[in-house]
């Protein structure tokens, strides 16, 4: 099994989401994220004080998939997220030895 | 006692209007801090309507209003005690128009607002019990006296100093004082390091709207009846207040590349105070210009400080202050109405240099006795009682530490732990809340 986490623009959220479900993934976690790359911030000014914002708003979506999915799922994320400009977010994915849903005690791919 | 109804009911309705800017105030300034410090910043506008509504009642209306030995030297300088606890106010009138009690009220209002604009200056780190404090006695030894001398019979009204609605009485008075407490105060922790900008600029517009509303119960309700001058006095409000507005936004935009929102509510507060001196004086050209020269003035002079190094947090100065001398100087050359002995009209209306001369020295008098005593003031309450909190609390954020609230709930887990469903537990003795 792998985790994919995703740091994406939050305006993208809804789509990536409908990719997802039509996909075929049953769930996910969502948490709102702050963070830049090689965007880096933006400016914004107050009475004409300029001020650097650093951390950009993103959202983080995080989904458990088999292993044979994972590459799928990567890219039906990274479709659905793209607008090709500068600010688009990162994909990742990280092997995970257990999952269990906690209402059952279910493990394994059983769990997802 | 002989009163016009007319008048009395504007001038009833006007004094609710002057009341409603300070809670305005509170929304404007409370949205610029930062979101740890609103409730606090609300907090210093809210118990100067408290503390200062008891010092007006007990002695402060006596002090400024009251003719102490008719013309004698006294008089030029402060108000007597005969109206104390409003003794002798009630059945009688203002000038055959509208019950002195009404006039007392109207007054006190501007008490309460000229002490509360002072708190911009001091956001995120003044104690709660020095600010009281402070309340009290600058209400005391600086807005009552020199209320009196502009209004009330004092040496500046004896001059023919032209102040329609309080720009030097108020808006100067507060902005000089803002300067001396930001000076005694120092720098909030992390200044020009850690970014402060404004945290919620949607009750900044609510704030600037409700000044703007209020705002023409405290100019045009200045004429004390309901005549055309009070309707001069309207429209000059409203021309430069929206050319104020815009004149901050087009500076904004060629100078940072945007036209913003706190741009607009400031430019509008700006034009608020600049025609405030001036609005039942001149005409509406002379608004549209007093207005215009406050938008790019003002737009300017909030950059002052970071040349200068005080941290007027909130720009009482920059907007107050500045604005406040751009009317008051403004009416030397373009005071069409004026209505007082001694009163002039400006230089372009054929009124020579006499009044522009009087427009300077009430600014430099009052901005610079509001200054000097305010300083004094704030060095002994800081000696007594320290004025400012503790570093650790000021990171912490004043609300927390100071009132033990915050103003907003937004996250999922602050509101888990336990309650006392039964009601308030009383603390062990010895025992503050810990927050």
């Amino acid at each position: 099994m792998r985790l994919i986490t995703a740091v994406i623009k939050p305006f993208k959220l809804d789509d990536v989401k409908a990719a997802l479900e039509q996909f075929g993934v049953k769930g996910m976690t969502v948490s709102e994220a702050s963070g830049y790359g090689r965007q880096r911030g933006h400016t914004e000014v107050y009475r004409g004080a300029e001020y650097q914002v650093d951390l950009v708003p993103k959202v983080r979506l995080e989904v458990l998939a088999e292993e044979e999915d994972a590459d799928d799922v990567i890219d039906v994320i990274v479709k659905a997220a793209q607008t090709g400009k500068i600010g688009d977010g990162k994909v990742w994915s990280v092997p995970v030895d257990t999952v269990i849903r906690v209402r059952t005690g279910e493990r394994g791919p059983e769990a997802l | 006692m002989k009163i016009d109804s007319g008048s009395t009911a504007w001038m009833l309705i006007s004094t609710a209007l002057v009341l409603l800017m300070t809670p305005g105030l509170a929304f404007f300034y409370g949205g610029m801090t930062r979101a740890k410090s609103v409730l606090n910043m609300m907090m210093m506008s809210f118990v100067s309507i408290i503390t200062v509504t008891i010092t007006w009642v007990l002695f402060g209306y006596s002090l400024a209003f009251d003719p102490v030995d008719g013309e004698g030297f006294l008089n030029k300088i402060v108000g007597g005690l005969d109206n104390i606890g409003l003794m002798g106010v009630n059945e009688v009138a203002y000038n055959d128009t509208f019950p002195m009690m009404v006039f007392s009220a109207f007054q006190l209002t501007f008490a309460i607002i000229t002490v509360a604009l002072i708190s911009g200056a001091i956001a995120d780190r003044a104690k709660f019990g020095a600010w009281v404090v402070f309340s009290i006695v600058w209400a005391s030894i600086v807005y009552f006296p020199v209320a009196h001398w502009v209004w009330g019979g004092g040496w500046l009204t004896e001059l023919g100093i032209e102040d329609f609605a309080g720009g030097t009485v108020v808006h100067i008075n507060a902005g000089a004082a803002a300067l001396a407490l930001a000076l005694v105060l120092g720098k909030r922790a992390g200044w020009r390091k850690e970014p402060m900008r404004p945290h919620n600029l949607t009750l900044v517009l609510l704030g600037a709207g409700l000044l703007w509303f209020g705002w023409f119960g405290f100019n045009a309700g200045s004429e004390l009846a309901a005549d055309g001058t009070a309707g001069l006095a309207f429209m000059n409000t409203q021309i430069a207040t929206a050319v104020a507005a815009g004149a901050w936004l087009v500076v904004e935009k060629f100078r940072d590349g945007h036209a913003t929102s706190l741009g607009a509510a400031s430019g509008a507060v700006a034009g608020l105070v600049a025609i405030t001196p001036a609005c039942g004086f001149v005409d509406p050209w002379a608004a549209m210009a007093i207005g215009l020269l406050a938008g790019i003035a003002c737009a300017y002079a909030v950059g002052l400080k970071y040349k200068l190094g005080y941290d007027d947090s909130l720009d009482v100065v920059g907007v107050h202050l500045v604005g406040g001398v751009i009317g008051a100087v403004a009416l030397g050359f373009v005071a069409a109405y004026p209505f007082l002995d001694g009163q002039n009209k400006g230089v372009l209306y054929g009124g020579g240099w006499t009044q522009l001369g009087l427009q300077v020295l009430g600014p430099v008098a009052v901005g610079a006795y509001s200054f000097i005593v305010t300083f004094i003031l704030g060095k002994i309450i800081d000696k007594v009682m320290g004025f400012r909190i503790t570093a650790e609390d000021e990171v912490a954020g004043i609300d927390i530490t100071t009132h033990a609230e915050t103003g907003y709930d937004l996250g999922t887990f602050h509101a888990s732990g336990v309650a006392s469903p039964n009601g308030p537990v009383a603390a062990p003795a010895g025992k503050k809340v810990d927050a």
